[in-house]
């Protein structure tokens, strides 16, 4: 539910301290060379697995290939029963039917995005239709975009309004409000909407839809992760952050999770409060654990290509 | 639920080999102390001895002055800028493909984290030689008075920043023709000695850059020699003065880096996250051995409380140990002498009624350790204000209206470094044109670049090093 927001909306956002953005850019990049090693690197590993929203957002999807995609995110690694199961797997709303079959019984969440993704140009009584929809099928998390036009145009109570109602029509279905922060722009602007997003009752916080570049970047997940661990700070609430789009290497994905055990903490250290949406990342990942394992890489050939 | 931790991820000492023993390096060889006299230099992680070296005497000092002079004269000064430049073009390419070697052993001889040597020290040694080299052969385009060089220089340098100092020393002094004699600190004189070893492989002609190790009877000798044409000299105020009593009268030229007591002045207005980030990296940066550190946090009172809770959270994310430890963020003090000085002051913080924090990290049991602290309660009475500790600690004062910050911040006998944060950008350089310090930081702090002058104002020394203005102290 949405909590209040003292005064006018558009006092509170702008109120927020600034970001400074050579200062985040600065403290993203120390960060990115934390050395993580052996043992560090093992759990490291298994913990970024279990935070994939593995994903396929294509006009081309069909049934075979989201129950493919569905089988790995089941059992990513046939060679290895060791390797868990991926967090979630993310798809459109059409496929949702498809997943949920391919995926019963298994624990994995099924994330859908709706309301008029990517663009989100669609009326506000589209998007929720397409929310209960993608509900009703059995989404169990839905991956909405924020209307980052009324909020560059500065109607913050819009973008208010409409996350609320999406969030309403999602029933028991887990929010993941994406910001599109491609289109954003300015980290002033990413620490507003987070904090928007947040009160507005988003249980988690996503940069991007994939579909824009530039998509997730360690600094900007560092202002939302700020963002949610002042949040929680504030009203007592804990809500999560997903970086997606562009995320492909085991490297990367390390760097992400040091980000959130240094600057949210280790309380976000969950797949239920931090994922990572991506889809070619997941064979590194396991290519690294084997390696990790083994000694040796087991080369591109050794991982499923769904 | 298994959460990670950071595995230890030790850079390898293996890369180094360090000589049990050390002699001074004077006209393009290492050659015996006449002194017979020697020093050992521990590593302050675990005071375990790294290496003895030799303590130069006078007649030592007298030697290298004397090939210094010879090379001066016959080979440096009637050189080409062209072929100058070359020579530091030469020894800028060795220390970047020697880096992570000099690198591991700054961190062995001083205490400072890997980190910093890698990311920060060694990036910046080998920019000084190649934003020094290009001058080389433009110094009649500078826009100065003169371009001959002065003679032979004098230099004394501190141990915080090593190879940095001598580099901040030795590249402007060779740029503009003029040769060295270069007294690195007593605790820290490995990288130095490595470097003499770099000018040998470099065939840098014998005798322009020479390095005579020792404590402070050789640094005397040194900077009172009656052949230096110019002094420089980097370290506390006290022996500054003492220098600048000595040189007093004599004709020579003389520039000193001395002490700071920096204030980082905080608005209500700045970005908190990154003016934490600022705060930590001002005060905690190279465990606050650093002469231009942000020791006074100047923060306005209307967000003092939540400024402060951030800073601890995030002082409590610090790392202290291991300097060679990839992920350590605070290292070892780097001597005996220097802990007890900090623990002096931090005590008078606490007896004159300050309140101390410090982070629940754990201590190495061996080495020179002392934990970030931060001082709240501080006035600026209190010695802990006025002072500069060189260690991680950071007092904190209040204010209420920008006029009364600038009046803070300036007061204070020193006047090197300023960090200013706001958002408004007529507030900054309202305030900026106000404070009476060398450098004043904008929305940073701790930045450093070879283009860019440094130095201070008052007790903090006078003359610059770096940029345009830094070829001025070695010219005339």
């Amino acid at each position: 539910m949405p909590d209040t927001i003292p005064g006018s909306l558009r006092a509170y956002l702008h109120g927020l301290p600034g970001v400074d953005e050579v200062g985040v850019r600065r403290r993203a990049a120390d960060l990115a060379t934390r050395s993580i090693k052996t043992t560090a690197k093992r759990a490291a590993l298994d913990l970024a697995v279990r935070m994939v929203d593995l994903t396929t957002l294509e006009g081309a999807d069909t049934p075979g290939k989201v129950r493919a995609l569905a089988a790995k995110a089941r059992r990513p690694d046939p060679a290895d029963p060791t390797a868990p199961p991926v967090a979630a797997l993310c798809v459109y709303p059409d496929m949702i039917g498809v997943a949920a079959q391919a995926l019963a019984g298994s624990g994995v969440g099924l994330a859908s995005v709706a309301t008029g993704f990517p663009a989100g140009r669609t009326p506000l009584e589209v998007k929720l239709a397409d929310t209960r929809a993608a509900v009703a099928a059995g989404a169990t998390e839905i991956d909405m975009v924020i209307d980052r036009g009324a909020f560059l145009a500065g109607d913050y109570g819009k973008v208010f309004d409409e996350i609320t109602a999406v969030k309403a029509a999602c029933g028991e279905a887990h929010l993941k409000a994406i910001l599109e922060t491609g289109e954003l722009v300015t980290y002033d602007n990413v620490r507003r909407a987070s904090w928007l997003a947040l009160h507005a009752g988003a249980d988690f916080i996503k940069t991007s839809t994939g579909k824009v570049a530039p998509a997730a970047t360690l600094p900007v997940t560092l202002v939302m992760l700020e963002a949610v661990r002042d949040y929680r700070a504030a009203t007592g609430r804990q809500a999560g952050v997903k970086p997606a789009g562009g995320i492909r290497t085991a490297k990367d994905a390390i760097r992400y999770l040091v980000l959130v055990k240094e600057i949210a903490g280790d309380d976000w250290l969950d797949p239920a409060w931090f994922r990572l949406g991506a889809s070619t990342l997941l064979n590194d990942l396991l290519m690294q654990r084997t390696k990790l394992g083994t000694g040796h890489y087991g080369g591109p050939d050794y991982y499923t290509i769904d | 639920m298994e959460i990670f931790e950071y595995a230890p991820a030790p850079e390898s000492r293996s890369i180094v080999s360090i000589r049990p023993s050390y002699d001074l390096f004077i006209d393009g060889e290492f050659v015996e102390a006449k002194s017979g006299e020697r020093i050992v230099t521990v590593n302050p992680a675990d005071e375990e001895p790294l290496a003895e070296v030799a303590a130069a005497g006078e007649a030592d000092v007298e030697r290298a002055f004397a090939a210094a002079r010879r090379a001066f004269e016959r080979v440096w000064s009637p050189l080409p800028g062209a072929e100058r430049g070359k020579y530091l073009f030469r020894i800028a390419r060795i220390i970047q493909e020697r880096a992570r070697e000099l690198a591991v052993l700054e961190s062995l001889d001083n205490g400072k984290p890997i980190k910093e040597t890698r990311d920060v020290d060694l990036p910046l040694v080998a920019a000084h030689f190649f934003y020094h080299a290009g001058w080389a052969d433009k110094l009649a385009h500078a826009g100065l008075a003169s371009t001959r060089p002065l003679g032979v220089a004098a230099q004394v340098i501190p141990w915080n920043f090593p190879l940095m100092m001598l580099a901040w020393k030795v590249a402007p002094a060779l740029a503009t023709g003029n040769t060295v004699v270069l007294k690195p600190a007593e605790t820290t004189p490995l990288t130095a000695l490595a470097f003499a070893e770099i000018c040998q492989e470099a065939d840098l002609p014998p005798g322009v850059v020479n390095i005579v190790t020792g404590a402070g009877d050789t640094g005397r000798a040194v900077v009172a020699h009656p052949d230096a044409d110019k002094v420089a000299f980097t370290g506390s105020t006290e022996v500054g003065k003492q220098i600048a009593r000595a040189v007093a009268g004599t004709g020579r030229r003389l520039t000193l880096e001395l002490g700071g007591k920096g204030a980082n002045i905080v608005y209500e207005d700045a970005a908190l996250d990154q003016a934490v980030e600022g705060i930590v990296s001002g005060i905690f940066f190279n465990q606050g051995h650093v002469c231009c550190a942000g020791s006074r946090l100047l923060v306005q009172e209307s967000i003092a409380e939540e400024l402060l809770a951030r800073l601890r959270a995030r002082i409590e994310r610090l790392r202290l140990g291991d300097p060679l430890d990839k992920n350590t963020d605070i290292g070892a003090i780097n001597s005996a002498a220097q802990l007890a000085r900090i623990r002096e002051l931090a005590a008078a913080g606490e007896a004159e009624g300050a309140t101390g924090w410090s982070p629940s990290c754990p201590i190495p049991e061996r080495g020179y350790w002392f934990p970030p602290t931060v001082f709240t309660g501080v006035t600026q009475a209190h010695r802990i204000a006025r002072e500069e500790i060189f260690g991680p600690v950071l007092s904190v004062l209040t204010f209420r209206t920008p006029e009364e910050a600038v009046v803070k911040a300036n007061n204070t006998p020193y006047g090197l470094s300023a960090g200013v944060w706001t958002e408004k950008g007529s507030l900054m350089l309202w305030t900026a044109s106000r404070l009476r310090a060398g450098v004043v930081w904008s929305n940073t702090f701790n930045v450093f670049d070879p283009a860019s002058p440094f130095g201070g104002y008052k007790e903090s020394g006078y003359g610059r090093e770096g940029g345009r203005h830094g070829l001025e102290a070695y010219l005339g």
